[in-house]
C-alpha cells in the first residue's frame, strides 16, 4: 500500500481547480453535493470514533491494572506460597514457578511438532490435496475452545492416571500451541525465496539439510516470533489447566502432581471473598502481563531487525 | 521433490555426463590439489547425503503434520466415548430440554445453549461495527503514523489474557453495571422489556460487553488484512470517477471484501462461544432462560468451568462432556465456514510487504 488514499482528490492536472459543492447549478445538486460531503464527513468521524472507542477499554484496564497492581506488589509475591485464610502476606512464588514447569513442558513438546508441520507444508506438501487438508484442519484446530482442551486432556490422562498433573496440563498447552507454530512456519518459510534454496540443492547439499540450515535459517526470526506468539497466548490460559495442572497451594515441582499456575490462582483468588486474595489477584495479574507483553516486544523488535526484513 | 536422483543433480556418486555441468564443477570447486576431493566436496560426503536421511526427514515431518489430524481426531473420539453415558440416556433430546437438575440426574442443555447464543450475538451485534471503523480507519483514514501504534495497541488487546478481562471485569465492569449503567438503561429502555428484574451487576448483559472488548480485536486485525488486500487499483477507480472518500470506501473497498469481512465476524462469533474465564467470572452461573438482558445465565462453556470440578457421579460428567462435544463440534463448523470464507478472499494475493 504505497499510494496513501489520504488525499482523495489531487489538484487537477489541468489549470481548472477541482469544483466544490457550491459550484453546483441548482439547488437539487448542491443539496445532493452536500448530502455526499456529510456522509463522507460523517464516517470519518464515526470511524475515528470507534477508534477511539476501542482504544478506551484497552488504556482503562492496562491503567487500573498497573495502579491495583503496583500498589499490591511486593518481594513477598515473589518469595513466598499463599498464606492461609485470614493471614495476610503471602505471595504466589508457587505459582510462578508452576507456571514455568507447565509452560516449559508444553513448548518442549508443541514447539518442535509444530515446527515440523509447518515445515512439511512448506517444503515437502506443495499443492498437494493433503497439505491443504492438514492446513484447514491446523486453522480450524485453533479455533476449538480451550475448555474443549482441558476436557480432552481430563478424559485421557487424569482419568487413566487417576490424578491430576502438571504433565496433563503441559501437554494440554502443547496441542494449543501446535496449530498457530505450523501456521507461522509455513507462512514465514513460504517468503524464503527460491533461488536460496535452488543454490544450496546445486552445490548437493541434501534436501533435509537445506531445509535445516537454509530455509529454516533464512525464516528463523519469523518463525521465533511465531513460537514466541503461541507462547503468550497459552501463558494466560486457564481452561486448559483447570481440570489439568488443577493447582496447588504449595510448592509443587513434581510432573505427576497436581501444580500451581498463576493463571489458576488469579481466578481462584478473583472468585474468593477476601481483600486479601484481591490483592493477591491483581498483583498476580499484573506479573502475567507485563510477562507476555515483554515476550510479545521482544519478538515484535527482534522481528523488526531480523535477517527478513519486513516479512513478519 | 520426487527422487533423490532429481533433487541432488550433483550428488558426487552419481555420474556427471555433460562436459560443461563438469567444467562449472570443477570451477565452483575452490579445489585444492589437482584430483583430489575439494574440501567442499569431502565436507558434504561426509555428511549423510543418502536418500535414507532424506526419507526419513520427509516422514518424521509428515508425522508430525499428520499430528494434527490426529488430535482433532482424539479429541472426538475420547469425548464421544467419555460422554457414551448421557448420549444413551437422553438421545438428541439433551439439546431441547431445559431441565438441568444435577440432584436427580436430569439433564438438559437448552438454557446453556441459550446463553452462549444471547452473549455471543448481543457481543458481535456490539463489535462489529467497531470493529469494521477501526479497519477503516487504519486501512484508509489514518495518517501513516498513527497506524503501527493503534494497530499494536489493538493486537496487545488481543494478548491479554482471559482470566485478566474476568478480573477487571468483576471489580470494575460489574460494579458500572449495577450502579450506573444499569439504571440508566432500565429508565430509558426499560419499556422494551430487555432490562427487567433485578440487576445484581452479572448477569448476560455484563457477560455480552467483555466479550465484546474481548473479540474486537479479532475482528479488526482480519478485516484490516482484507481490506489492506483489495487492489489499490480499485480505489482510484473510483476515486477518478469523482466519488467521495466515503463512497469510494463503500463501492470500491467493502464491497469487494465483503466475503473476507463476513469470514472475520464469524471467526470472532466461533471465538465467542468458546470463550470461558472471563465469561464464567461475571455471567451469574444460573442456568436460566430469561428475556431480561439483567437476569445471570450460563453458556455452554461456562457451565464446564464452573461445575466440571464438582461434578460428582458419572452420569453428571457425562452430561458435561456431552457439553463440551457440543462445543466441540459447533466452534468445528463456524471456524471451517470462517476459513473458507477468508481464504476465498485472500488466497492468490502475494504475500504483504509492509
Amino acid at each position: 500500500m504505497s499510494t496513501s488514499p489520504a488525499n482523495p482528490l489531487p489538484p487537477a492536472a489541468g489549470g481548472e481547480p477541482p469544483r466544490t459543492p457550491m459550484d453546483f447549478k441548482t439547488k437539487r445538486m448542491r443539496f445532493n453535493s452536500a448530502l455526499r460531503y456529510g456522509t463522507n464527513h460523517l464516517i470519518t468521524v464515526l470511524a475515528v470514533l470507534s477508534t477511539v472507542v476501542v482504544i478506551t477499554p484497552l488504556v482503562a484496564i492496562l491503567v487500573y491494572l498497573v495502579y491495583k497492581g503496583a500498589s499490591s506488589l511486593n518481594l513477598d509475591f515473589f518469595t513466598k506460597i499463599p498464606a492461609p485464610i485470614g493471614e495476610t502476606g503471602g505471595g504466589m512464588a508457587n505459582a510462578i514457578l508452576g507456571s514455568g514447569i507447565v509452560l516449559a513442558l508444553a513448548s518442549l513438546m508443541g514447539i518442535p511438532v509444530g515446527i515440523a508441520a509447518g515445515v512439511y507444508l512448506a517444503e515437502f506438501g506443495q499443492g498437494k490435496a493433503l497439505a491443504g487438508a492438514i492446513r484447514f484442519t491446523a486453522d480450524v484446530l485453533n479455533g476449538v475452545p480451550s475448555i474443549v482442551m482441558g476436557i480432552a486432556i481430563y478424559s485421557l490422562i487424569v482419568m487413566k492416571q487417576g490424578h491430576f498433573s502438571a504433565f496433563a496440563g503441559g501437554v494440554a498447552l502443547a496441542i494449543m500451541m501446535v496449530p498457530t507454530i505450523t501456521r507461522t512456519t509455513e507462512e514465514m518459510l513460504a517468503t524464503v525465496p527460491h533461488s536460496i534454496r535452488e543454490a544450496a540443492l546445486g552445490l548437493g547439499v541434501p534436501k533435509w539439510r537445506a531445509v535445516i540450515s537454509v530455509s529454516l535459517k533464512t525464516a528463523s526470526p519469523g518463525i521465533i516470533t511465531g513460537c514466541m506468539l503461541a507462547f503468550a497466548r497459552v501463558a494466560g490460559e486457564t481452561a486448559p489447566l483447570l481440570f489439568t495442572a488443577l493447582g496447588n497451594q504449595f510448592w509443587s515441582y513434581k510432573l505427576n502432581e497436581p501444580i500451581a499456575a498463576l493463571p489458576l490462582q488469579i481466578y481462584a483468588y478473583a472468585l474468593s471473598p477476601y481483600d486479601e486474595f484481591h490483592r493477591l489477584a491483581w498483583a498476580g495479574s499484573l506479573v502475567l502481563i507485563v510477562m507476555i507483553m515483554v515476550a510479545v516486544t521482544l519478538v515484535r523488535i527482534y522481528a523488526a531487525r531480523g535477517i527478513l526484513k519486513g516479512a513478519s | 521433490m520426487a527422487t533423490e536422483q532429481e533433487s541432488n543433480p550433483y550428488v558426487p556418486n552419481a555420474p556427471l555426463t555433460t562436459p560443461a555441468v563438469t567444467n562449472f564443477v570443477a570451477a565452483a570447486e575452490p579445489a585444492g590439489p589437482e584430483g583430489a576431493p575439494s574440501p567442499i566436496r569431502k565436507y558434504l560426503q561426509s555428511r549423510g547425503s543418502g536418500s535414507f536421511a532424506d526419507q526419513t526427514f520427509t516422514g518424521v515431518m509428515l508425522l508430525c503434520a499428520l499430528s494434527i489430524f490426529a488430535i482433532v481426531l482424539f479429541i472426538l473420539t475420547i469425548l464421544i466415548v467419555r460422554s457414551k453415558l448421557s448420549l444413551a440416556q437422553f438421545g438428541f433430546s439433551f439439546f431441547t430440554r431445559s431441565n438441568w437438575d444435577p440432584v436427580s440426574g436430569d439433564f438438559g442443555a437448552l438454557p446453556f445453549i441459550f446463553g452462549t447464543l444471547a452473549t455471543s450475538l448481543l457481543a458481535l451485534a456490539m463489535a462489529v461495527p467497531l470493529a469494521l471503523g477501526v479497519a477503516v480507519f487504519l486501512t484508509e483514514l489514518c495518517p501513516q503514523k498513527l497506524r503501527a501504534p493503534i494497530s499494536f495497541l489493538t493486537e496487545l488487546l488481543a494478548a491479554i489474557p482471559s482470566v485478566v478481562y474476568g478480573l477487571w471485569a468483576v471489580f470494575v465492569l460489574v460494579p458500572m453495571m449495577r450502579d450506573q449503567l444499569g439504571p440508566f438503561l432500565t429508565q430509558y429502555l426499560g419499556w422494551t422489556g430487555f432490562f427487567d428484574g433485578a440487576n445484581f451487576g452479572v448477569g448476560l448483559l455484563t457477560a455480552s460487553i467483555i466479550l465484546a472488548i474481548m473479540i474486537l480485536p479479532i475482528i479488526s486485525s482480519i478485516t484490516r488484512d482484507i481490506m489492506l488486500a483489495v487492489p489499490n487499483s480499485q480505489r482510484e477507480a473510483v476515486l477518478a470517477l469523482g466519488a467521495t472518500r466515503w463512497e469510494m470506501i463503500r463501492t470500491g473497498v467493502l464491497r469487494n471484501a465483503r466475503i473476507g469481512i463476513v469470514g472475520a465476524v464469524i471467526l470472532g462469533l466461533g471465538r465467542a462461544l468458546g470463550e470461558t474465564m472471563a465469561v464464567t467470572m461475571v455471567i451469574g452461573n444460573h442456568p436460566n432462560i430469561s428475556k431480561s438482558l439483567f437476569a445471570p445465565a450460563n453458556t455452554l462453556a461456562s457451565v464446564i468451568a464452573g461445575e466440571f470440578s464438582e461434578a460428582t457421579g458419572d452420569m453428571y460428567l457425562s452430561a458435561l462432556i456431552e457439553i463440551g462435544l457440543a462445543l466441540f463440534l459447533v466452534t468445528i463448523v463456524v471456524n471451517a465456514i470462517a476459513r473458507a470464507l477468508v481464504w476465498a478472499v485472500t488466497r492468490g494475493t502475494p504475500a504483504r510487504i509492509h
